[in-house]
């Protein structure tokens, strides 16, 4: 057998070995419902905040817990707890995307990603809003 | 309708200019394409003559947009969208530069730019390979000028201008109005996270290695094209080092960003638009170890073709990524989403380079010639050709990982990233950073060709004893305590210090033995070990990462150990809360909140916080110093958050604001009242009285540890309250750079505030102010993190960067004045931004 040959096997072994561990690694997008049958499973739930339940975070008593309702597109609800200070802009996000695993009722949340319309300049209904303020 | 004060006459100037580039670009490709294949001399060089005035037309061109963009920024002409978007008045000179890097469109210029100057440079240089060289860039330029268009073609626009018009792409009722400009204050300006330093020069730098990849693609289509298979590899060598060094340097600079001014509480997160520029990088790496093969034996020309050629590739690629927004959720980066339009043409842009370059290489396969004979596993080839592969290999472990959202939106597969995205990398790249780190120890001490083993046995033997030492002093007396992954990868972790302190110890004995300290060529062995210093550094500065923000609520309110919702106990808890004024051990420092204030910018707040450590038995200060992370609190409540970092030599001490109270909503509405009072005066609040024992000038020491650069007056008072405790208070004024600063002290048990408000009239009397305040307590919470050693990693990339450039001069055979030149000016650059500049 040549070297080459041998460089190429290695090469290919070590490919799949990698796409191996590449696979192990990948988690899900969920609905809160399908979440909540895979409990203690970590999962990335698409939602947004329910605002309609008062959010729960006092920074002078303890700046690591925060709490509110996250509710999805199909209209499954869960309390979510994150052990983390707020993220800034939680309350103007339109959706939020929240990593973590289902405990029982409640969702444990070890990131929060937010999409929010003021980060993105090149939304246009943020500068149409922002044109009547500066006037 | 006639509109008031427009400036219309610029955007117009601007927009020919753009279609003029555009046109001359497919002028210039064009004939460059047909002088690369006309073998008559005189047809020839006229099409050249051609296609070189239309290649100088379309970078003349280039520049004019460009510099009417700046005149909109520079002249806040509100009435373009990019000007209203991303200036406004305030704006510093140098962050004008900025806003137009901002726009994708400006950052688009900014890499049609640099294609055009390094475009005409070729020109010049480049001698017989100028025509299938030139046809490539121009054809590149092409692309990124169709980037900036904005035209409608049947029905479907091509690119986005940067001149449109405030009042056509915006609804709003004053755009109604002729007069509308007289309304409309102000633009909205740069965002303010990007309000930095590094926004200024790190994309022209990163552009500058992106441009600069399309030069060893552009020499291998020429290889190909002319049927000359190797001659390229010459000539396009300088051209590859200079690539690795400006684009590793963009890289890092945006690491560096990062570690300083972004909350992300590092220098990489293994981030997808991170990624995207380190793979076309890791790339390029492998490309220019097989090129130096290639020319030292006659093996691997066929991997300097395709990694040449996918350098490019993944440079497209990842602006693909980067710039069409289907990373979505996946990245912390904001870019924006640019629309169906956009996202066709860019991906367009990646199929018109990939596919044809790698067709026209696999059907050039079998012609290009090869060495029959096999490397000797021996040789010094052998093992830089495995080094390679490993090298590429692992850039294909991250793309395919990053790659996920477009899996997902080819496939309709629904994969997301993994719990601990970090470790899902790490642990797959600590292997290639110990495959790495022994591979660029040993290898250059073997012979090309072929090795005899006692000769690099002789060679090796100290440096492996001196690592050895090394490695074992550094776990008997600085232990790398990451135990969060467990035993085997703390022992991986291990393993790879010892492979990288190797490579690091290897390559400086060799370039003492095996050059002879000749610098000259002592350029690769160098850039190696400056890389190795880099990954040493990373390792354990991540490794030994540690948060000192912990929370452990000694002495403030509730226990926080368990969850009451979900009973938990591995609580992260790594912010913690300071109250103004009251001292909290964080680590090995106590930590004060001293106070706040108002940056220079609208709703930049800065909060000082003094550190202090003490000696444990003498209570002696050691160390102390104050940092002041500040945050900008914007309209409804959001907030971005800058940190503040102490660098000493062995270590970093960062800290940032994780959550500030908004002022604004926590007014305090209760006033100072104002007394006079000489020395041994009292005067009595709500719940006590206060004595005023005497008047300091210049004092010694202060309880804030605020730094006296002036005169300063301190009042010093006992306070009495009616259930008889006793509390001191110094409020003070000091007199310096900054003005006149009084520094007010609090008596948070009596909410009662002090301050020293200046002297009487007859210079008889103390003005002393008085305030009883309802409001909450001021607070704020914060992180801290130790990085130690961080500085080997900047060191490292310096090295790196300096070895890269000399091996440039020395490929280039660049005369020893313009090497001295170009040398200086990249070592000056790298120490200022990288150490200096903060």
């Amino acid at each position: 057998m040549k070297k080459s040959h041998i460089i190429v096997l290695v090469g290919i072994a070590i490919a799949i070995g990698a796409l191996i561990m590449l696979s192990v690694d990948f988690s899900t997008y969920d609905t809160i419902l399908s979440a909540k049958k895979k409990q203690g499973k970590f999962v990335h739930l698409i939602a947004r905040l329910d605002r309609s339940v008062p959010l729960e975070y006092d920074p002078a008593k303890n700046p690591n817990y925060l709490s509110f309702t996250a509710i999805d597109s199909l209209g499954g609800r869960a309390k979510v707890v994150y052990l983390n200070t707020k993220p800034p802009e939680l309350e103007q996000s339109e959706r939020i995307v929240l990593k973590g695993k289902m405990q029982g009722e409640i969702f444990e949340c070890t990131d929060i990603l937010l999409k929010c319309p003021s980060k993105y300049k090149d939304d246009k209904k943020q500068l149409e809003k922002e044109i009547v303020t500066t006037k | 309708m006639q509109f008031e004060g427009e400036h219309l006459w610029i955007g117009q100037v601007g927009h020919i200019f753009v279609l003029i580039a555009f046109t001359a670009s497919l002028l210039s490709t064009i004939a460059f394409f047909i002088a690369g294949n006309k073998q008559d001399k005189f047809e020839k060089s006229s099409w050249l003559k051609f296609a070189r005035i239309s290649f100088i037309s379309q970078s003349a061109a280039v520049f004019i947009v460009f510099s009417s963009i700046f005149y909109i920024c520079s002249h806040h002409y509100i009435e373009y969208l990019f000007g209203y978007k991303h200036t406004s008045k305030e704006l510093e000179f140098k962050y004008l530069f900025a806003s137009i890097w901002e726009d994708q469109s400006g950052s688009f210029l900014l890499w049609s730019i640099w294609h055009s100057i390094i475009g005409m440079f070729l020109i010049r240089k480049s001698k017989e390979w100028e025509a299938p060289v030139m046809t490539v860039i121009s054809f590149a330029q092409l692309f990124l000028a169709m980037m900036i268009m904005g035209v409608y073609i049947f029905g479907t626009k091509i690119g986005n201008s940067p001149f449109v018009l405030t009042r056509n792409e915006i609804n709003g009722p004053i755009f109604g109005m002729p007069n509308y400009l007289s309304m409309i204050k102000d633009g909205v300006g740069l965002n303010v996270l990007l309000r930095n330093y590094w926004m200024v020069i790190h994309p022209p730098v990163l552009f500058l290695g992106f441009a600069s990849t399309i030069v060893p693609f552009a020499y291998a289509y020429a290889g190909l094209q002319s049927k000359k298979y190797g001659d390229w590899i010459k000539p396009v060598l300088p051209w590859t080092l200079f690539s690795a060094c400006v684009l590793g340097v963009g890289i890092m600079m945006g690491g560096k960003w990062a570690y300083e001014s972004l909350s992300f509480g590092g220098y990489w997160a293994w981030d997808p638009v991170e990624n995207a520029s380190l793979v076309p990088w890791m790339i390029l790496i492998a490309g220019l170890h097989t090129m130096v093969i290639y020319k030292a034996t006659g093996h691997s020309l066929r991997a300097s073709y395709i990694f040449a050629i996918l350098t490019f590739v993944f440079i497209l690629y990842s602006t693909f990524l980067t710039r069409t927004g289907i990373l979505g959720d996946t990245s912390v980066h904001a870019f924006a989403e640019s629309g169906r339009p956009m996202f066709n043409l860019i991906r367009i842009f990646l199929f018109a380079f990939s596919v044809p370059a790698l067709v026209y290489f696999f059907v050039h396969y079998k012609k290009m010639p090869a060495e029959l004979r096999e490397e000797n596993s021996s040789s010094r080839e052998f093992w830089m050709f495995i080094g390679s592969l490993v090298f590429f290999l692992s850039a294909m472990f991250i793309i395919a990982k990053t790659s996920t959202p477009v899996i997902n939106a080819i496939f309709g597969s629904k994969l997301a990233p993994p719990e601990d995205i970090e470790f899902s990398y790490n642990k797959v790249m600590i292997l290639v950073g110990i495959i790495i780190g022994f591979l660029s120890a040993i290898t250059q001490y073997l012979k090309y060709k072929s090795t005899g083993s006692s000769f690099v046995v002789k060679k090796i033997v100290l440096p492996t004893i001196i690592t050895i030492v090394i490695t074992t002093l550094l776990i008997v007396f600085y232990p790398i305590t990451y135990y969060k992954q467990g035993a085997g990868f703390l022992g991986a972790v291990y393993v790879a210090i010892f492979a990288t302190v190797y490579s690091v110890i290897a390559n400086a004995s060799y370039i003492w033995s095996g050059l002879n300290g000749k610098l000259k060529s002592a350029g690769g062995s160098l850039s190696h070990l400056g890389f190795a210093l880099m990954i040493v550094g990373i390792l354990i500065s991540s490794a030994n990462k540690k948060v000192i923000s912990e929370e452990k609520f000694k002495d403030f309110q509730i226990q926080m150990g368990v969850d009451p919702l979900t009973k938990q106990q591995d609580n992260p808890a790594e912010n913690i809360n300071l109250i103004r004024q009251v001292s909290k051990k964080m680590g090995p420092y106590i930590v004060t909140y001293l106070h706040d204030s108002v940056g220079k910018e609208k709703g930049r707040r800065f909060y000082h916080l003094a550190f202090e450590r003490k000696d444990e038995n003498s209570d002696e200060v050691k160390e102390s110093f104050i940092l002041s992370p500040d945050v900008y609190l914007m309209k409804d409540n959001n907030m971005s958050s800058n940190p503040d970092t102490k660098n000493y030599l062995t270590h970093d001490v960062f800290t940032y604001i994780s959550y500030a109270l908004n002022p604004e909503s926590n007014e305090d509405t209760a006033n100072f009242k104002i007394n006079e009072m000489a020395e041994g005066d009292t005067l009595y609040y709500s719940k006590g009285y206060m004595i005023l024992n005497q008047v300091v000038k210049n004092p010694v020491s202060n309880k804030f540890n605020y730094p006296v650069n002036g005169p300063a007056v301190l009042a010093e008072f006992t306070i009495k309250s009616t259930e008889g405790n006793t509390y001191h208070a110094a409020p003070m004024i000091v007199v310096d750079s900054f003005g006149i600063n009084q520094i007010d002290d609090t008596v948070y048990a009596q909410n009662l505030y002090v301050k020293f408000a200046g002297v009487s009239s007859d210079q008889t009397k103390m003005k002393i102010g008085v305030k009883e305040s309802s409001s909450i307590i001021d607070f704020v919470t914060l992180k801290a993190y130790i990085f130690p050693y961080i500085n080997l990693v900047w060191i490292g990339l310096i090295i790196m960067a300096i070895g890269i450039v000399m091996s440039m001069i020395n490929r280039a055979g660049l005369s020893k004045l313009t090497g001295a030149i170009v040398m200086a000016f990249a070592a000056i650059a790298l120490f200022y931004m990288f150490l200096l500049a903060n």
